[in-house]
């Protein structure tokens, strides 16, 4: 059945300046009504590959050919000619825009007119097809991240797209979400559509595609029908030897208060609670899960207690010193005060680059961030930032080119997250917060965090850990708090509760019917 | 063709790239000689050289001058790493270079000398400094826009200034202030060049020494110091500032003070070393193109320095055309501006690539 070739790419090399090779005579095909999911660690070039068949990147080297004729793409113009469509991690959407609006952005019309209404039916007609549930005129700023992909998704299709490429499309979805878009997934391949999926989630890449295709190092490893592969074929493929994929979860034995949080509420600009009456203990010792449907309150939460976000009154949220003797009020106080009362607090905020780091900067003085004011003089003391980096580089096998140069914002997406987390944990906190800590990473990184995280619980450390994979929150975790539209849904033991029991009353306050 | 970022480029290309970019705009420039105005070319460029280094004097004019450029410049760097566009230097040498006046006016003679130089600079670098931290006081507490407000600063400064060169006036009747101290017991009291000796160059002398220092002062804060690292961090994300508990608000008001402060003492310069006298082009618009002198330079200092003796050249050069030649001002501004627009230009190719893709089929 997989007979007619869609994509193919012979021999494609992409190089950044003189040294950086990102793709190595990489060969890969794509077969019409087949789903290829392409897999590989952080910096292997996947994103790179895919690039270069959007038209965002000119390949130095190599041909591609689509529908078996060989093409030049030089600009996501010329992708859309050929009906290639990418989705991007980062959605390219205008908020005040509806969704049918956004959808025939930058298209010509007939002498310049714009037929809502033959729009919409238009974008109907594909949501039936494949399965989509969209509104066309909702306005876009009103929409879930999942609905913004499905608009995504529907314009690329309305556009003519047979060729879809969707770059980490369930990083940022639910479980069920997640069901839908491969449902969808699924009807696309059923018309003959072509798709590839980068995705670092094996279960998914088991669930829904074909056959995996495995980058190492921006070289080819080559590819194999899913049936014959199993996570843990995938990742040693992938990481080029045989990985352990366990997490332990050693019981620490002092588990003492920590944090002591009683009727959190937060409001944002417009006066609407995001956080409502949250009451937890994170206790030291112990890594308390925190799951929730995406935007259901994680981010206030854990900004609320760094001092970053201001709490309602009659929030409180006390800090117990280690040694018991007494606490401290950390509501009304801003991160700097939080700092100078003597409070470890560390926190790996979910932007990495809207906040916890500053993407023109480089990596001695990212980690600086923290440390910057160490010493009596006015002056910065850089030799300090500078071993640290080394250390964090060397301990965590960041891949940079130098640790005082290259702005972080150039480095892929792991290696900002390793320093980023690494600058957190060098601190010695007694409590460490994480915002989708993993988000975005390959599977051997992700473990190493695991580990990491696991480490500083049995040191005695508070950790919690926002997460959305429930898998690894229910593999991780000693507890899990489930939130629910700001609320506390509930709080159950991780070694003894179920996904479908946490998936429920993330959707469901307390979980029942 | 495609167009891709560079990831860097060596130092020699980067030279050699701006070196073939002046000589290209030197040709193009012969070009529109010969062709509007029918003038050899090379004599345009030998007299555009000799408008700035022609005589030693010419040659003190261009470094004063320079200089000044460069104060301001070096007044802006702090507001613009925080990305703060303060666009209000213009008033705030101006309220600089009026307190400056005041004491020469007022108080010369009447105070020891090394007194009044002090309560001329400090005043000027206070009323600079609240010309600068009331836009960074509103912007910190109520968000305003800090364009706006530090233009509208400008004009309030201008106004002010027409009020004191009224009061001032001298002599009675002339509409301007004249040249302060310029005879009698007080005969160039509070010029700067007149502390230890006599003559432009001891002023100017004095001016380039004195920015010079400032220069190095601005590169150490703004690279070196703790103070520094939070203006660069605010710049880029409030948010990353505030989570590494930097108090985002006391940044923008202390660095806006900062800023409104070498610009105040700007304000001096052109006050107590340069003209001796005030009026409301004092300032002269220089506090706009400092803007780009700072911009170009990407907030180093020293390069600041380097940059502002291009565009002062470029001045010296397009008057002395004009008046060799006898051209109206604007033939020679198109000159200067052939040549500034290739030296911008070439910052193009220094941070981006242009490939050629292959040729199809």
């Amino acid at each position: 059945m997989h007979l007619e070739k869609a994509i193919e790419m012979k021999n494609i090399t992409k190089r950044f300046g003189s040294k950086v090779v990102a793709n190595r005579s990489v060969s890969l095909t794509l077969y019409k009504g087949e789903i290829l999911s392409l897999l590989g660690e952080n910096g292997s070039g996947k994103t790179t590959l895919m690039n270069m068949l959007s038209g965002i990147y000119y390949p130095d080297e190599g041909e591609i050919f689509v529908n078996e004729k060989p093409v030049e793409i030089k600009s996501p113009k010329d992708a859309f000619d050929l009906g290639i469509g990418m989705i991007h991690q980062h959605f390219k959407l205008v908020d005040v825009f509806t969704a049918a609006e956004n959808i025939v952005l930058g298209l010509e019309g007939e002498k310049g007119k714009l037929d809502k209404g033959a729009v919409a039916k238009a974008v109907r007609e594909i949501a039936d097809r494949y399965g989509f549930e969209i509104d066309p005129n909702q306005k876009v700023y009103n929409m879930s991240v999942s609905q913004k992909q499905t608009v995504e998704i529907v314009k690329v299709l309305y556009r003519g797209a047979n060729i879809l490429i969707l770059d980490e499309p369930t990083a940022v979805l639910t479980p069920q979400e997640t069901e839908k878009l491969f449902t969808v997934m699924r009807n696309m391949r059923a018309d003959g559509k072509a798709i590839i999926i980068i995705t670092h989630k094996l279960h998914e890449v088991l669930a829904v595609s074909d056959r995996v295709a495995v980058l190492r190092k921006g070289e080819y490893i080559g590819d194999v029908p899913t049936a014959e592969a199993s996570q843990q074929s995938l990742t040693d493929m992938m990481v080029g030897r045989a990985v352990s994929l366990n997490i332990d979860r050693p019981l620490a034995e002092a588990q003492t208060d920590r944090l002591v949080v009683e009727h959190l509420t937060v409001k944002d600009k417009e006066g609407v609670k995001k956080l409502d009456d949250v009451s937890f203990v994170a206790k030291a010792g112990e890594i308390l899960g925190i799951a929730g449907i995406a935007g259901s309150g994680q981010k206030q939460l854990l900004e609320a207690i760094a001092g970053v976000q201001r709490a309602e009154p009659g929030s409180s949220v006390r800090y117990i010193e280690p040694d018991g003797s007494s606490s401290k009020q950390l509501v009304g106080m801003d991160p700097l005060s939080i700092i100078k009362k003597g409070v470890l607090l560390s926190f790996v905020p979910e932007d990495r680059f809207g906040m916890g780091l500053v993407g023109t900067m480089s990596i001695s003085h990212n980690v600086m961030l923290r440390s910057y004011r160490r010493g009596k003089t006015p002056m910065l003391d850089r030799k300090f930032p500078k071993q640290l980096s080394q250390k964090i580089v060397r301990d965590l096998e960041v891949v940079t080119p130098d640790i005082d140069r290259t702005p972080i914002r150039r480095l892929s997406g792991g290696n900002v997250q390793k320093v980023l987390v690494g600058r957190e944990i060098e601190q010695s906190p007694t409590v460490l917060m994480t915002a989708y800590a993993v988000r975005g990473l390959d599977i051997n990184t992700s473990y190493t965090i695991y580990n990491l995280l696991t480490e500083q619980k049995m040191k005695g450390v508070a950790v919690i850990y926002v997460g959305e994979d429930l898998d690894v929150l229910l593999e991780l975790c000693d507890r899990i708090l489930v939130l629910c539209g700001g609320k506390v849904s509930g709080v159950v033991d991780g070694r003894n509760t179920t996904k479908e029991e946490v998936g429920l009353m993330m959707t469901k306050l307390g979980g029942g019917n | 063709m495609h167009i891709s970022k560079r990831d860097g480029i060596v130092a020699w290309k980067a030279w050699l790239v701006r070196l073939l970019a002046i000589v290209l705009a030197l040709l193009v420039d012969a070009i529109i000689i010969f062709a509007v105005v029918r003038l050899n070319p090379i004599d345009v460029y030998a007299s555009m050289f000799n408008g700035a280094f022609g005589t030693e004097k010419k040659i003190w004019f261009l470094v004063r001058d320079l200089m000044i450029l460069s104060c301001i410049g070096i007044g802006l760097a702090p507001a613009f790493k925080m990305r703060f566009w303060n666009i209000g230097a213009e008033g705030q040498m101006l309220v600089g270079g009026i307190m400056t006046a005041f004491w020469m006016i007022n108080f010369a003679g009447k105070v020891p000398t090394w007194l009044l130089f002090v309560l001329m600079i400090v005043s000027a670098l206070i009323a600079g400094g609240v010309w600068g931290f009331l836009p960074g006081l509103f912007k910190a507490i109520w968000n305003t826009n800090e364009t706006l407000f530090t233009l509208m600063m400008n004009y309030i400064a201008i106004q002010l200034t027409s009020f004191f060169v009224a009061k001032w006036e001298n002599p009675p009747g002339s509409n301007s202030v004249g040249v302060i101290n310029r005879m009698g017991d007080v005969k160039n009291v509070g010029w700067i060049g007149n502390m230890f000796s006599k003559g432009y160059n001891a002023d100017y002398g004095w001016v380039a020494a004195i920015v010079l220092v400032l220069a190095v002062a601005m590169f150490i804060y703004l690279n070196y110091s703790k103070q520094g690292y939070e203006i660069a961090v605010v710049g880029d994300s409030e948010n990353t500032a505030r989570y590494a508990g930097i108090r985002v608000r006391n940044v923008y008001m202390r660095t806006m003070a900062i800023s409104g402060a070498i610009c105040g003492f700007a304000g001096f310069l052109a006050v107590s070393a340069v003209s001796h006298t005030i009026s409301t082009s004092t300032a002269g618009g220089r506090g706009f193109t400092a803007i780009i002198v700072a911009w170009l330079a990407k907030m180093n200092p020293f390069v600041m320095i380097l940059i502002s003796a291009l565009l002062t050249f470029m001045d010296k050069g397009a008057s002395q055309i004009a008046s060799d030649f006898g051209l109206n001002e604007y033939v020679s501004q198109i000159v200067s501006g052939v040549i500034l627009f290739f030296i911008l230009g070439s910052e193009f190719f220094l941070n981006y690539r242009i490939q050629f893709a292959k040729a199809k089929k």
